[in-house]
């Protein structure tokens, strides 16, 4: 660890600044939300738009980030020995199959937890800085040292939320920790896993009100989508394809939002499909 | 209002699932972001009557002091019904 510069939280951000790259950390609270195959997804659609573009998995608990990318086989070394010094940059960075612009730095074992900090963290990202126009961190579940050590490598986060109480309920102990630490240009709000048929019964948390409540500006919103769970069976994410599923259009909406295309957030209504559905959009006819 | 509105209001089924995720987040979110327990709630409500009974006949099991969130800031409502307004002597 010795060969590395010390580098202060000013540092990363000045690299950061310096090279014109923005590091983006996806946070949640709460498990099982999507924030990883968020982080796949936008990863390859930043890539696809021309971005160069680096997902770093900071979950050391639990890293998932290169199975969903089907990177899994290609792991050499990883940012345990790029943060130890005892192998370059390069050589822990896997370059993603079919996307080019897209590489993977790769979580080290779960040891990593018992020394790893928000000076490595941000070591690292002064190192990506130079060579990549978005740096993705994928940040563990809960608000302890992992979380602490994810976050500490940006200046900007996505808060993935699903329409469900327990995480509306992380999500804004998340928002109050961000915003306390200060450090952030732009916090954004992505609403994953809607299902638009029990928003429409009243059965599942609307959009407005998920927005109510945490008062964090809107970048996405998407679907549920069986299609996503086809995509990590095969480790292709829907974003590489030419899908036209829900999940998919929405990926690369959100990516194009993030280079700065004003892009509106459609209405999420969903097509009537059976008998059932039909009989509901009749009850939900407006009378008044 | 639509027609599955009508006939949850008519069956008196008017309170959604969704309605009540929001209201129960937004109470439970009240006291997350003020870090305030139930308990340090109540013993305010008992100090806050107590200054307000110089002034006021309060009813007291009638009186609540609850937190009230909107837009990420948190307000104390008191609802402190009254019996008669005390002659105050200057």
């Amino acid at each position: 660890m010795a060969q590395l510069p010390s580098s202060d939280s000013a540092t990363h951000i000045d690299a950061l600044k310096s090279h014109n790259c923005r590091s983006i950390v996806l946070c949640s609270g709460k498990g099982g939300v999507g924030k990883t195959t968020l982080t796949a997804n936008l990863g390859i659609a930043l890539a696809k738009l021309g971005h160069k573009t680096c997902v770093v998995d900071a979950d050391y608990g639990l890293r998932n980030l290169d199975l969903l990318l089907g990177l899994e086989s290609r792991i050499v070394f990883t940012a345990q020995e790029v943060i130890s010094g005892s192998c370059r940059l390069g050589q822990a960075l896997v370059k993603h199959k079919h996307e080019t612009n897209l590489m993977l730095m790769p979580a080290g074992n779960p040891r990593m937890l018992d020394w790893f900090n928000p000076e490595h963290m941000r070591n690292l990202v002064t190192m990506l800085a130079d060579g990549f126009d978005f740096i993705l961190i994928d940040a563990p579940a809960g608000v302890e040292d992992g979380f602490k050590n994810a976050v500490a490598g940006a200046n900007e986060a996505i808060l993935v939320v699903n329409p469900e109480i327990s995480s509306v309920r992380d999500a804004d102990r998340v928002a109050g920790l961000l915003s306390s630490q200060g450090a952030f240009d732009l916090i954004q709000l992505v609403v994953n896993r809607v299902r638009p048929r029990m928003v429409e019964k009243l059965d599942m948390l609307s959009i407005e009100d998920v927005l109510d409540i945490l008062a964090v500006p809107l970048l996405g919103v998407v679907q549920e989508d069986e299609q996503v769970i086809v995509a990590s069976n095969l480790g292709e994410p829907l974003a590489l394809g030419n899908h036209n599923s829900p999940a998919a259009v929405a990926y690369g909406n959100i990516a194009r939002r993030i280079q700065g295309e004003d892009i509106p957030i459609p209405d999420i209504n969903a097509k009537p499909a059976g008998f059932m559905d039909r009989l509901s959009d009749f009850l939900s006819t407006k009378i008044i | 209002m639509s027609i599955i509105e009508l006939l949850n209001r008519i069956t008196g089924a008017r309170n959604t699932s969704a309605n009540s995720a929001c209201s129960r987040l937004r109470m439970v979110l009240a006291h997350d972001r003020s870090d305030l327990s139930p308990a340090i709630l109540d013993q305010m409500r008992l100090e806050i009557m107590e200054v307000v009974s110089k002034y006021l006949e309060l009813d007291h099991s009638g009186s609540e002091l609850s937190l009230e969130t909107e837009e990420r800031s948190t307000a104390l409502v008191a609802n402190l019904p009254i019996r008669r307004v005390r002659k105050v002597v200057r």
